[in-house]
């Protein structure tokens, strides 16, 4: 199992990890803080590194057509993005997904505008829950890599066929240097097949793609796209398993729990500031208290079962997320919350708000949302850290 | 072209690869699409943003194009037409033609990014814009191509206005101002010249574009049996024209030594029944304008 290790970013294990995976063509347009992996591919196909072809497209709306266009020939697309760009080409998503185009996309994590900013939040991706993408966000630079190459397998499971999405939270993830593991180019070949599938243009089988259709069909075509999306669970366990055996790293498939076997009070997170809720778990445990993380990977498919099997153990729940829906709530609160609520005894749910536009979350922050839970005080949902006086 | 058999009415194949579909009677833009890919043939990749012939082709489970096709997101054309071209180039599929149809909107509007983007890096596709001056497709509302004096949904003709103000985008140069390998403009009214301009795109080895003017009944409020002779009386009438950009050089088709008047040819449309005298005096001096500039430097 020899593995080369290097000191890398994370934007640069995003792109050696999309080099692994041998796509045909990859379609991007450069935005901060993305900007790192399109410029490495760049250089991957300038050196021949990588055999492909490099499309220096003009928006990102025409970064998701092209890779499209790409895949309706049955070729392997990969592009990247962030932010404004990501929701610039939001039609475009919607439209890859219902096409069952297994495209794969590095997102960013990065702020929306206005007020403008290049730091991250999650507030780009999750507002595009509902355009039919698998969301996995990691938590490192190796999972990055890692999870670039696992994405085209699971994408394009003939049963799945459903673009795939992984989420790096920007510059915290995408500009942080570590050491990464890359694996042997033989290996990754061995993992990940060719891509194969009958969901193409085809000369000697000419067909129509992308087409219409009238309302008494439309909602069926949406049925078994969600059918795709559904049956990508099993293969996210299966294939976590498999390139674990494989390369030594397991990241424990939908979801991650940390000290929640006995726990009384988790903290759900999803992507990069679990590994501040880790240390604030450890030294809380120090002090005697039964708290856990629970790590969302996987924002769709929804970790449904998981939340529930949690929710069965423990009672306080506190979500953390770096997003908000405007005169509601955090929408991942609203989707733990409806996972929770066919258990018998519903657990008891706080919302914390936190991290917007690149600001820190720090172990003092995430201190006193485990000591709002263990006392169960405070507002349903809270903003962590705000520095004015908010009424109410 | 020439070690090639010129295609033409009477040698071009009789195979059909866009039929069965439910455009309306008289339609251009089906004489358009069905006469290029007798050029281009079965070995076609076709995509087509939101528009008339995408609406009237795809309605699963009946479909119109017999060679492979598909819809693009309306402002993605020349961006989903070019990653058709790069997928197969890269898995090897060697003879094969990507072309696109846009229309007039979808071309010269919300179309427009993309197809730049694609002739700045030269991908190898054949791009054609079938010009019927309005978006016919949501009931006819004014494109950038809609010439000045046209009535549609959104330039009403009334009292205070002659229907649209401002002539029409200029595309052809447009496209090529960015250093096109080939680009022409044609007309169903003239369908050798069109058949022979697919050829020279066809044997491009980057982006090629043919802007071919297609008469709409439906959206014009003509009769549906001249839709044809409509469309060459625009080239005679000097409302549109024959050119070709090529080796960096412009060069007029067409020449007649003099225009036809126009007022026949506006006054039997419906679109422009309306039009006072100074309205289409407005109409002739562009036209005069700018046949005087194509004159004095394509021929």
């Amino acid at each position: 199992m020899e593995q080369k290790r290097i000191f890398v970013s994370g934007n640069d294990a995003v792109a050696m990890g999309a080099r692994l995976a041998r796509p045909h063509v990859i379609s991007a347009y450069p935005i901060t803080p993305q900007t790192i992996v399109v410029e490495r591919l760049s250089d991957y196909v300038e050196d021949g590194s990588l055999e492909a072809e490099f499309m220096y497209v003009e928006s990102e709306h025409s970064a998701m057509s092209a890779a499209m266009g790409v895949s309706s020939v049955g070729a392997r697309a990969f592009t990247a993005t962030s932010s404004q760009g990501l929701l610039h080409m939001a039609e475009a998503m919607h439209y890859a997904s219902g096409a069952r185009f297994p495209i794969v996309m590095m997102n960013a994590n990065r702020a929306v505008a206005v007020p403008w900013s290049i730091y991250g939040d999650q507030r780009d991706s999750l507002g595009l829950l509902d355009s039919g993408w698998i969301q996995v966000y990691v938590e490192d630079a190796q999972e990055a890599l890692d999870m670039t190459i696992q994405a085209y397998k699971i994408a394009e499971k003939p049963d799945v066929l459903t673009p795939f999405m992984v989420n790096l939270d920007g510059f915290v993830l995408t500009h942080t240097y570590e050491p990464v593991c890359i694996p042997a180019q033989e290996m990754v070949d061995q993992f990940l097949p060719t891509y194969e599938t009958t969901n193409k243009m085809d000369l000697d089988n000419p067909t129509s793609l992308c087409f219409s259709s009238a309302p008494a069909d439309n909602m069926e075509f949406k049925y078994v796209q969600n059918q795709g999306m559904e049956a990508s669970r099993a293969h996210i366990e299966q294939i976590d398993k498999e390139y674990g055996d494989m390369f030594g790293r397991y990241y424990g498939g939908m979801t991650e729990s940390y000290k929640c076997e006995d726990a009384e009070v988790v903290l759900v997170t999803l992507g990069s500031v679990t590994g501040t809720a880790r240390t604030v778990v450890d030294e809380l445990r120090d002090q005697g208290h039964k708290v856990g993380v629970f790590k969302i990977r996987y924002m769709r498919p929804f970790p449904e079962m998981e939340l529930r099997q949690l929710g069965e153990k423990v009672k306080i729940l506190g979500i953390l997320e770096k997003n908000f829906s405007f005169g509601y709530e955090g929408t991942v609160f609203t989707n733990v919350n409806s996972a929770l609520t066919s258990l018998e005894e519903v657990p008891y749910t706080q919302n914390f708000i936190a991290g917007f536009g690149g600001r820190d979350i720090s172990k003092d922050n995430v201190l006193d949302m485990f000591n709002m839970l263990l006392k169960k005080e405070g507002k349903r949902v809270e903003f962590i850290g705000l520095g004015v006086e908010i009424d109410g | 072209m020439a070690n090639q058999k010129r295609i033409t009415a009477r040698t071009m194949t009789d195979n059909e690869y866009f039929y069965g579909h439910k455009a309306c009677a008289g339609c251009g833009a089906t004489v358009a699409v069905r006469l290029a890919l007798k050029v281009l043939g079965e070995r076609s990749y076709s995509v087509l943003p939101a528009n008339c012939m995408s609406a009237v082709s795809f309605i699963y489970p009946q479909m119109a194009f017999a060679t492979n096709a598909m819809i693009a997101p309306f402002p993605a054309t020349g961006a989903m037409l070019a990653g058709v071209a790069a997928g197969a180039k890269a898995l090897g599929i060697k003879d094969f033609h990507a072309v696109g149809f846009a229309g007039d909107g979808g071309t010269a509007d919300i179309g427009f990014q993309a197809l730049s983007g694609a002739i700045d890096r030269g991908d190898k596709i054949i791009y054609i814009c079938y010009d019927n001056e309005a978006y016919m497709n949501t009931g006819i509302q004014k494109s950038g191509l809609t010439p000045y004096g046209t009535k549609t949904t959104t330039s009403p003709a009334g009292e205070n206005r002659p229907g649209a103000m401002r002539h029409k985008k200029n595309m052809f140069e447009i496209v090529a101002a960015h250093g096109i390998e080939y680009a022409a403009t044609a007309s169903i009214g003239y369908p050798q010249d069109f058949l022979d301009k697919l050829q020279k795109a066809a044997q491009c080895e980057t982006t090629s574009y043919i802007h071919v003017y297609a008469s709409c009944p439906t959206g014009w409020g003509t009769p549906t049996h001249t839709s044809i002779e409509i469309a060459k009386e625009a080239v005679d009438t000097g409302l549109w024209y024959l050119a070709e950009y090529e080796n960096g050089e412009f060069k007029l088709n067409k020449n007649p030594k003099d225009l036809q008047d126009p007022k026949d040819y506006l006054t039997k449309q419906g679109r422009f029944k309306h039009l006072k005298d100074e309205d289409m005096d407005v109409i002739i001096e562009n036209r005069d304008k700018q046949w005087d500039r194509m004159r004095k430097s394509w021929l």
